[in-house]
């Protein structure tokens, strides 16, 4: 992982940066209050909608509240959001893709028919479905996502695991009488991580752009709790009169996701060129 | 033949999954739909009249047999029939889809091919980091920007609405943003592996121009998984068809999706994610058969 790492960042010095960035972003969200001499709900109505300045970097909204600072707030949301159902999607799928793989038959048959209906629906309607049932909120949106992106990863953990399957020292272990929970344990999913860590990082930025999708319909995060996605929602009410309303959490969303697309492309060409798709 | 009934069960499988979790919404949708006023004896009454009292599985089939005739229920926000509702919104749907389609065609295709001709070039670079751009920025900030620049500012275009073939533009270039990034990406890798193969060479060796090496031998087998590309992104061009159609305020599927969710309008949007669905899962049958018949060779191995 070290060597990876290493040769990615010699290969792609634009992988280092956007692991900076990623840094910083997250750094930034730990230390908002500490940043920024504004409350998160600080409004001052005589100064409503006013452009950029000095003062308000960004400029401030409809009730008066600091941009920026809604912005740092709401990056806590956000990449929480990018990351958390991630990585439980990224251990479900990789439980159930390593099962379906290595146990092959009914099992096989049947977590694999579960993942092609996830995968068949178009990605947004799926998401507004899900959100629909369990109503709106941040815990719901974090299932919604880990329901949606555990179908991939398990695509990939099977394939991954069929071919690990024959390679010797798995007959090995096998011969000698090692139960099938301790080689997939032991031996089969140690060997799939690279592949998943490659994938994580091209699934946060998927799952960021998700949220902040469904927060812009209003379906996802809900006031007075603040993401990226739901202060464009808001701000596009005011597109023309106040453009940083909704151009600055945009841009924010972009700068988190093209980071982790830098970072993913650099560590797929880095560990797994085979990952190679879009 | 095979895969035929794979898209029908899989199709079958999605409806059930989605009758299943839009049934298990707690409360009675009537109930809801009444509001607080509403008696219990007219409740009950169109309940019952609604199908809504029997069996979760028999209320599976009843739905299945209409929507298999076309017939997927009455909105109840709406009051029209789905199918009519949503025959009106394809169509919409389709013209915005398409347009996507041949803007990240065009575009993608084109900056792909001047990227791989002359490779790590300024303008690689360029266009290279510009699709990772594309690819990384939402479809409503794109759709935003459009919006204030052509809209707003220069008053070129329509800013939402549908009256002419000219309100399409915007939504179309929006919604084929992304795609055109990833189309330019896949030429640009296709088409560079393509110009090490011997049978350029071969061209090249007698005495071909580049112009006509790259047009007529390597930009033939570039297109092929393309074209794939394209029918394999339509369910994303559908999930961005959602947001598009919101913001630019044009009556297609999407947003009468977004218009039922808000309305909690379950006819409504079992009958179109299903049909969103359905259109994906027989777009990719197609797409995997039309692979077949575009690319008779043997398939070349993949490079690693």
């Amino acid at each position: 992982m070290k060597d990876a790492l290493r040769r990615m960042i010699r290969a792609n010095k634009l992988s280092l940066v956007s692991l900076i960035v990623i840094f910083l972003l997250i750094l930034f969200s730990i230390l908002a209050p500490w940043l920024t001499p504004y409350g998160e709900a600080d409004m001052d109505l005589m100064h409503r909608l006013s452009p950029p300045s000095a003062e308000h970097l960004l400029g401030t909204d409809e009730a008066g509240r600091d941009v920026l600072t809604r912005l740092l707030y709401g990056s806590r949301v956000s990449l929480m959001v990018g990351i958390v159902p991630t990585l439980l999607s990224m251990v479900i799928g990789a439980v159930l893709g390593v099962t379906a793989g290595y146990l092959g038959g009914a099992v096989d048959s049947i977590i694999m028919r579960l993942a092609d209906i996830v995968l068949a629906f178009p990605s947004m309607l799926l998401a507004m479905v899900i959100m629909y049932t369990l109503g709106d909120g941040l815990f719901n949106v974090f299932l919604t996502l880990t329901l949606m992106n555990w179908g991939t990863v398990a695509r990939i953990a099977r394939a991954e695991t069929l071919k690990l399957k024959t390679i010797d020292y798995v007959e090995a272990a096998r011969s000698i009488g090692m139960s099938k929970g301790r080689i997939i344990m032991r031996h089969i999913l140690p060997n799939c991580i690279p592949t998943l860590i490659v994938l994580f990082t091209l699934n946060v930025p998927s799952a960021i752009l998700t949220e902040s999708a469904l927060s812009f319909l209003g379906l996802g995060i809900q006031p007075p709790s603040a993401s990226w996605g739901l202060m464009v929602n808001t701000g596009r009410q005011y597109l023309f009169n106040a453009p940083w309303l909704s151009f600055a959490p945009s841009g924010a969303i972009m700068l988190a996701v093209l980071s982790f697309n830098f970072l993913g492309d650099g560590l797929r060409d880095a560990i797994d060129p085979r990952l190679r798709r879009r | 033949m095979k895969r035929l009934l794979q898209a029908v069960l899989v199709l079958l499988l999605v409806s059930l999954a989605l009758f299943v979790m839009l049934r298990i919404v707690p409360g009675n949708p009537v109930a809801v739909l009444m509001g607080e006023h509403a008696n219990e004896a007219t409740i009950e009454r169109l309940t019952a009249e609604l199908g809504l009292d029997q069996p979760i599985h028999v209320q599976f089939f009843r739905y299945l047999g209409g929507a298999i005739r076309g017939d997927f229920g009455t909105s109840y926000s709406l009051g029209k029939p789905v199918s009519q509702l949503m025959g009106a919104a394809f169509v919409n749907t389709l013209l915005l889809a398409l347009a996507a389609a041949l803007f990240a065609w065009i575009v993608g295709g084109l900056c792909g091919l001047l990227a791989a001709i002359r490779k790590n070039s300024i303008p690689d670079r360029l266009f290279m980091g510009f699709s990772l751009l594309g690819i990384s920025m939402p479809v409503f900030m794109v759709a935003m920007i459009l919006q204030y620049v052509f809209g707003y500012w220069l008053h070129w275009l329509p800013i939402s609405g549908v009256s002419d073939w000219r309100s399409f533009i915007l939504p179309a270039i929006a919604l084929g943003w992304n795609s055109a990034g990833s189309i330019a990406r896949l030429v640009r890798s296709t088409l560079a592996d393509t110009l090490e193969d011997d049978y350029i060479d071969t061209a090249r060796a007698k005495g071909l121009s580049e112009t006509a090496v790259i047009w007529r031998h390597a930009l033939r087998n570039t297109m092929l998984p393309t074209v794939t590309m394209m029918a394999l992104q339509l369910s994303g061009l559908l999930s961005g068809a959602v947001i598009t159609e919101t913001v630019f305020s044009i009556n297609g599927i999407g947003r009468l999706a977004v218009q039922a969710i808000n309305g909690r309008d379950i006819p409504l949007l079992q009958g179109t994610v299903l049909f969103a669905t359905a259109l994906v899962i027989f777009g990719n049958l197609i797409a995997d058969l039309l692979y077949k018949v575009l690319d008779p060779r043997t398939r070349r191995e993949v490079k690693e």
